[in-house]
């Protein structure tokens, strides 16, 4: 009797000790360790990079972390100028940013990207084609798409955005883009604009998208990060981190923590799906 | 002994402002050289078609708005900021007079993101909703929104010449028996000319210099402007959208080239409000002070 009271308290504290320890484990690696991350670049990087950044500021009150955007080109830039210590991107590098900064890349999680209408809009369903053929203005009224009679009111984003990226290459083929295309400059923007206006169309990140906007289904697939996980759904894209040359210590504990199970939770949460390493 | 030494002082800083101007135009043509050193480059430059990934890289349209914009939003401030100083300065009682005066300053310290803010929520629905025709981030919106924010650097510009006025001319009126509303309509308002279009030429600068109302409610479509509720992109909002794109590519130095124009510009504007304040003559003097 004694002697089983005595294994369950033991194997109760075990599991504690091991619950204890997985958890900290992930952040273990910022033990002792001092200074300063900064980060800058993708726009759609900063939910996950601060929630890391909070976790370990909390761990380790020693390590400073600060995240700032600007966007894909700035996150080079800034890494490459040694202005941050990581650039973020939402595509990879072309090979002149590579060899003029000397700059290594950390992939970390896969973002597909959707087309989104207003949630008022009749229209939830287009193929890759009927969408070339709104994006490039060959179709400019909703009723051609079994919609209202009412002009389409076309959203992009600005040419330094990885979303855009993404969506010009995956989904139009590098096709046309209507020069009179209304251009916003961030993936909230986007999202304000089409919430506001039922004859809006643009385009998201699928972690941004929320009832406030609808996410079209393209050629019968959605855009859910499950479809985009399996390769169905194509409209994807890798989310990068980059040094100026082999992380620090520091730094490289910061990106093994994201590509870590803690990163990957973090990433889940914010609609992103994360890379296992 | 003193008086010397800040005059030398005051020479430094005075030169090191200068210095620091002529660094940014320098800096400016160095990296727009690329561009502007070879003939294609420069008629690439100024073609109306901006398309970097076919290798269009014209800022005409971006030119085209920045000065419809600038211009219409001069034409909707212009009556109100005439209407408001004539107000306080002669048409109200002190206190209301003292009220919109002291709204006045406090709209000079509203941020302009406020400005763009309020109007993605309230004014673009709006426009899009009583014209039906556009997604309502427009050339319209933009200069209604913007005539907000320069109306206060007109009012305090002018405010200040027409009360300096009125100090001279306010006896003489009286005496003549001329009431408060004839006085600034016969008196005030004609002797004021000068400060009305230095008031203007301020309000058009900052109404190109200005990036985030721009940015946020004009649209942005690379084009030129055909009617008031097309998609516009200014000059400014082009360097802020184009900035953070690869900088080692081509579509880069074309803000550089924008950030010339801007500075050219800003530069002939300046040179215009000199100009005014030496042609009027002698008022024109004091005022010049202020520049």
């Amino acid at each position: 009797m004694k002697k089983t009271t005595f294994i369950a308290v033991l194997a109760a504290m075990c599991a504690f000790l091991a619950a204890g320890g997985i958890q900290a484990s992930e952040l273990d690696r910022f033990a002792g360790l001092k200074g300063t991350i900064d980060i800058a670049g993708g726009t759609a990087h900063i939910p996950v990079m601060n929630d890391a950044g909070k976790n370990i500021m909390r761990f380790n009150p020693d390590i400073r972390i600060t995240v700032a955007g600007g966007g894909s080109g700035v996150g080079v830039q800034k890494v490459g100028e040694g202005l941050v210590d990581i650039g973020n991107t939402g595509r990879a590098v072309s090979e002149a940013e590579k060899s003029k900064y000397g700059l290594v890349s950390f992939p970390f999680a896969i973002d597909g990207v959707a087309v989104v209408v207003n949630p008022k809009n009749p229209v939830s369903e287009l193929s890759a084609q009927q969408i070339k053929e709104i994006f490039s203005g060959r179709i400019a009224n909703w009723k051609d798409l079994g919609g209202p009679d009412a002009a389409i009111h076309l959203f992009t984003r600005d040419e330094a955005s990885g979303t855009r990226e993404v969506f010009w290459e995956k989904l139009l083929n590098k096709g046309d883009l209507a020069q009179n295309a209304n251009i916003v400059a961030s993936n909230g923007a986007m999202k304000v604009a089409v919430a506001g206006d039922p004859h809006a169309i643009g385009y998201l990140g699928i972690g941004h998208i929320s009832k406030d906007v609808k996410a079209v289904v393209i050629d019968k697939v959605e855009p859910s990060q499950e479809n985009a996980k399996s390769g169905a759904y194509r409209v994807t894209r890798y989310l990068y981190m980059n040094t100026k040359g082999q992380p620090t210590q520091l730094q490289q504990a910061f990106i093994d923590y994201i590509l870590g199970p803690d990163g990957a939770e973090i990433c889940k949460k914010h609609g992103y799906i994360p890379i296992s390493k | 002994m003193l008086e010397k030494w800040v005059e030398r002082a005051l020479f430094v800083s005075m030169l090191f402002c200068a210095l620091c101007v002529t660094a940014v135009f320098g800096f400016l043509v160095y990296f727009s050289w690329p561009l502007l050193s070879n003939v294609r480059g420069l008629a690439g430059i100024f073609s109306s078609v901006w398309k970097p990934f076919m290798g269009e890289f014209g800022i005409l349209p971006m030119l085209a708005g920045t000065f419809s914009l600038a211009f219409l939003a001069l034409v909707l401030a212009c009556p109100l900021a005439i209407g408001i100083t004539c107000f306080i300065e002669g048409l109200a009682p002190a206190r209301p007079a003292n009220a919109v005066r002291s709204l006045v300053y406090f709209m000079t310290s509203i941020p302009t993101v406020i400005y763009g803010f309020v109007s993605v929520f309230v004014l673009v629905p709006l426009i899009r909703d009583t014209f039906n025709q556009g997604a309502g981030f427009c050339l319209m919106t933009s200069a209604i929104t913007l005539s907000l924010l320069i109306v206060p650097t007109m009012v305090i510009s002018l405010e200040t010449e027409m009360r300096q006025r009125a100090e001279e001319v306010r006896l003489g009126a009286r005496s003549l028996g001329l009431t408060p509303a004839q006085e600034l309509l016969w008196v005030l308002l004609p002797c004021s000319g000068r400060g009305l279009v230095v008031a203007m030429v301020l309000g058009f600068g900052r109404a190109v210099g200005d990036t985030l109302v721009a940015l946020m409610v004009a649209g942005n479509a690379p084009v030129i402007p055909h009617t008031l509720l097309d998609s516009i992109r200014t000059l400014t909002a082009h360097i802020a959208l184009v900035v953070a794109t690869d900088s080692q590519d081509q579509a880069y130095y074309s803000i550089f080239a924008a950030g010339l124009l801007l500075f050219l510009i800003m530069a002939l504007l300046t040179l215009l409000v000199r100009t005014i304040g030496g042609r009027f003559g002698q008022g024109g003097k004091r005022h010049e002070r202020a520049f």
